[in-house]
């Protein structure tokens, strides 16, 4: 067995005082989930580190937080921790390496996406399509090849659903199961924790987003980024039902279904990404890992990009300029699906088992022992 | 940086709940307010920042507080903890105005939550603050600052200029720097002397050396002497404190509340003699766990072991630092360098003597012993399962109980019996007018939050006038 990382010997001592101390019980799910144990491997931990949604509620209230000489801090350990599973459960294998430096691997590659996609378009179209206006259907096309763009688009896509199962499967293997067999009481209490962002609640005062004071500000940031993605990708899929069902080429009108999707789902992702960088850059640097930082940096910064791409393409897509504007977006998208198995991108996925498991130990497991 | 030249309506010495309660009461009631905390920022709010309830008496369910505990109850299970060791009025006006302290709490942004597990089930008696004492001390002094509220840190006040009764200035040291403050009022919130180990050993003698501090370390009892020099009257039995069991292993200062341990009814209790010296199972945990800190401050060495084996090990809140484990009571006698053949002796004596029953671990049980002495009155199991395990047990102190006497206005009273003409008291510093011995969990943030505001409003409305 491989031998255990600082931040994992760190946080098993951590959960030690924690486990003897539990004034943190309402914060979030990892406390009620830590009471259920006694001991903790590191599959144990790994679920606790996946659990928290780095809240620092804990943080800030912690009695041992540093410089007290116990120097409690879940939520930065958590995190390193966190991004350790990323890397172990990664798939291919040896592709975990790649959240190492991860801020510049998400940068290399959105650039090296861009580049990708003006190469290619230069090197199969025109060329002047870049610069001259498209009108009229199929024009997106005209500048990308359908072919070309369906092909990168399921490609890239699909790898990184494959290798994100894949991810998951092993760690589902790697922290020791989800929690017994699917049941649905679970499965919906899951779906809600995760559509309500509830763990980002603080127990319902909100989080210590920036100090010690409470705010519900990452919650609603969060959840402009999440919903906005999600709307974007319903962009997407209602973008491709028009085409084959209904044989409706692209571009569509500005009150069509994709593109009000894209234009309201792109404006909260900016919002989201731009208000999740400030936060992470004004807040209270005690309870953050600056090993994860570069990663979550670029992937937001990524985010906004891919939406402010697709909205400057709505606002120009009339004109001489959407040729490199459809590339650049499309660069960066593509970029974007490779990119998700080695990035921040993951922690959705992870989360959402941590919370199902979560949510079905709750049902079978008890504290251990209270009284004191 | 503040200016120190002026001179503000109150300066508090110190920097916990009571401190920070008596500093907004003031503020809020115009006065002009500088509180000196001897801790550097990170490390403010005395024992305040250890704490994680605050006893208040209610006549129906709250929001967090289930049923009623009224006064009655509120004073009857004090004066049974105290031994009737208390000054009814004052025990009275704290008992009466802890109804309005989580009200007055909330007002400064403390929130407070539901009680949940390993909260010695005290959601009826005790409001309990979401993420615990330094949650509250956190939102207590943003709602300070946001009052505009001078608050100084690592500023230690050193002396204070008493003249007939009547405080004019302060000797300080701010950030290592020598200073005067000059005030209106004076509010002493600045702690007992549980951690000045040579004053402790003035009555304890070298035993002090091994009482570990729970709490800050910054309690050196200064301004209590300081005050006490001066003409204020005493109050309380100087070697009376809160204490608990701690795991000997415990940092011995600022371990906070993660070093007790809850093993002691579940186990039997050894001293370095190798002998049992109380009733381990007298009375259901909250109810006793104030004791043991005393019982074993008592012992040679002030230190104590509790046995138990496996059966006993889910009983109770998993402890910080592993027990001792091994495979025979020989070998876990050897490991902790006790004689092996006494401990085997009085876990004999002791397993021979336990009669049948029925173990429930949360209440009373008829798990008993018959013939022994000292019994074990409840939850007595034959420790005859291995693996066995000891906990090795020290004094954990808390705060200490000698105080300034104050009045029921939370004003000083000097040694003439008149009350001072501009100081007041709260927190540890004035516990012993109502705490001549034995704890109630959650009484002393009932006691600095009651007498905090009391000092505060006292202070406020004299400078006024």
């Amino acid at each position: 067995m491989a031998q255990e990382s600082q931040a994992v010997v760190d946080a098993r001592r951590f959960m030690d005082v924690c486990n003897a101390c539990r004034y943190c019980e309402s914060y979030c799910a990892v406390f009620p989930a830590m009471t259920m144990r006694r001991s903790f491997s590191e599959g144990d931990l790994t679920h606790l580190a996946n659990l928290c949604h780095g809240c620092k509620g804990c943080y800030h209230a912690c009695q041992y937080a540093p410089p007290h000489a116990f120097g409690i801090n879940l939520p930065a350990t958590f995190a390193e921790i966190r991004q350790e599973s990323y890397a172990a459960n990664a798939w291919p294998a040896g592709l975990g390496r790649l959240f190492e430096r991860n801020g510049t691997l998400v940068s290399l590659f959105a650039s090296l996406g861009v580049a990708l996609a003006l190469i290619l378009a230069v090197a199969l179209q025109d060329p002047t399509v870049l610069w001259s206006a498209q009108r009229g259907a199929g024009a997106f096309f005209r500048v990308v090849p359908h072919w070309l763009m369906i092909t990168l688009g399921v490609a890239t896509f699909g790898f990184a659903i494959v290798a994100m199962a894949i991810g998951a499967r092993n760690y589902i293997r790697s922290t020791g199961g989800a929690g017994g067999a699917f049941a649905t009481g679970p499965a919906v209490e899951t779906a809600s924790d995760i559509a309500t962002m509830r763990n980002l609640g603080g127990g319902g005062h909100g989080c210590n987003d920036l100090d010690d004071s409470f705010s519900m500000r990452r919650r609603w940031l969060h959840q402009a980024l999440m919903y906005g993605f999600l709307l974007c990708f319903a962009a997407t899929c209602t973008g491709t039902i028009y085409h084959y069902v209904f044989g409706w080429m692209s571009p569509h009108s500005f009150f069509s279904l994709p593109v009000q999707f894209g234009f309201w789902g792109g404006l909260l992702m900016m919002v989201g990404a731009a208000g999740l960088m400030q936060v992470k850059i004004v807040t209270d640097p005690g309870p953050v890992s600056t090993k994860v930082a570069g990663g979550e940096f670029a992937m937001l910064g990524l985010l906004f990009l891919i939406a402010a791409t697709g909205e400057l393409l709505l606002a120009v897509r009339h004109t001489g300029a959407m040729g490199m504007m459809l590339a650049i977006h499309l660069g960066l998208v593509f970029a974007f699906f490779l990119l998700m198995p080695y990035s921040k991108m993951v922690h959705g996925l992870y989360r959402g088992i941590a919370l199902l498991r979560n949510a079905q130990e709750k049902r079978r497991m008890t504290p251990v022992a209270s009284g004191g | 940086m503040a200016d120190l030249s002026q001179t503000f309506d109150v300066l508090i010495a110190g920097g916990g709940n009571a401190a920070l309660c008596a500093a907004i009461t003031a503020r809020r009631a115009g006065a002009t307010v500088v509180v000196a905390e001897h801790a550097p920022k990170p490390m403010r709010g005395g024992n305040s920042r250890h704490t994680r309830n605050v006893r208040s008496l209610h006549h129906g369910p709250t929001g967090v507080l289930t049923e009623s505990y009224l006064e009655e109850e509120y004073w009857d299970d004090l004066r049974r903890v105290t031994a009737g060791k208390t000054n009814e009025q004052l025990a009275r006006v704290c008992i009466r105005a802890s109804e309005e302290a989580p009200k007055f709490l909330e007002s400064c942004g403390v929130v407070f939550q539901p009680s949940l597990s390993g909260t010695l089930s005290l959601s009826r008696t005790n409001a309990f603050f979401l993420g615990g004492g330094k949650a509250l001390i956190n939102a207590l002094y943003r709602t300070a600052e946001e009052l505009g509220i001078t608050i100084l840190y690592d500023t230690e006040v050193q002396h204070v200029v008493v003249n007939d009764g009547f405080a004019t200035e302060a000797i300080v040291s701010h950030r290592g720097f020598p200073a005067t403050i000059k005030f209106k009022a004076f509010i002493a919130s600045a702690g007992g002397f549980q951690a000045n180990r040579e004053w402790l050993r003035q009555y304890w003698g070298d035993a002090a050396d091994n009482f570990q501090i729970r709490g800050t370390p910054y309690a050196q009892g200064r301004i209590l002497k300081d005050l006490l020099a001066q003409g204020v009257q005493e109050v309380g039995d100087p070697t009376q404190f809160h204490a608990v069991a701690n795991d000997a292993r415990a940092p011995m200062e600022d371990g906070g509340l993660a070093m007790r341990l809850d093993c002691v009814p579940f186990s039997v209790v050894v001293n370095r003699d190798v002998e049992r010296f109380y009733d381990e199972g007298e009375d259901v945990w909250p109810k006793r766990y104030a004791i043991w800190g005393r019982l074993i401050a008592q012992q040679p060495g002030q230190v104590a072991f509790a046995i138990n084996d496996s059966q006993a090990q889910m009983n109770y809140l998993p402890p910080v630092f592993a027990p001792y484990r091994a495979g025979s009571i020989a070998e876990l006698a050897a490991q902790i360098g006790l004689d092996a053949a006494k401990l085997e002796k009085v876990v004999a004596d002791y397993n021979a003597a336990v009669q049948p029953g029925t173990f429930k671990a949360q209440s009373l049980d008829d798990c008993r012993t018959e013939g022994l002495t000292p019994p074990k009155s409840h939850w007595a199991r034959r420790i005859d399962q291995p693996p066995y395990y000891c906990h090795p047990l020290r004094p954990g102190i808390t705060f200490t109980f000698l105080s300034v006497k104050v009045n029921e206005h939370a004003r000083v009273m000097m040694a003439d019996g008149k009350p001072s003409g501009n100081m007041f008291a709260s927190g540890e510093i004035m516990s012993g007018n109502i705490l001549g011995q034995g704890y109630l969990a959650g009484f002393g943030m009932a006691i600095g939050t009651v007498f905090g505001r009391l000092a505060g409003a006292g202070a406020a409305s004299l400078v006024r006038n």
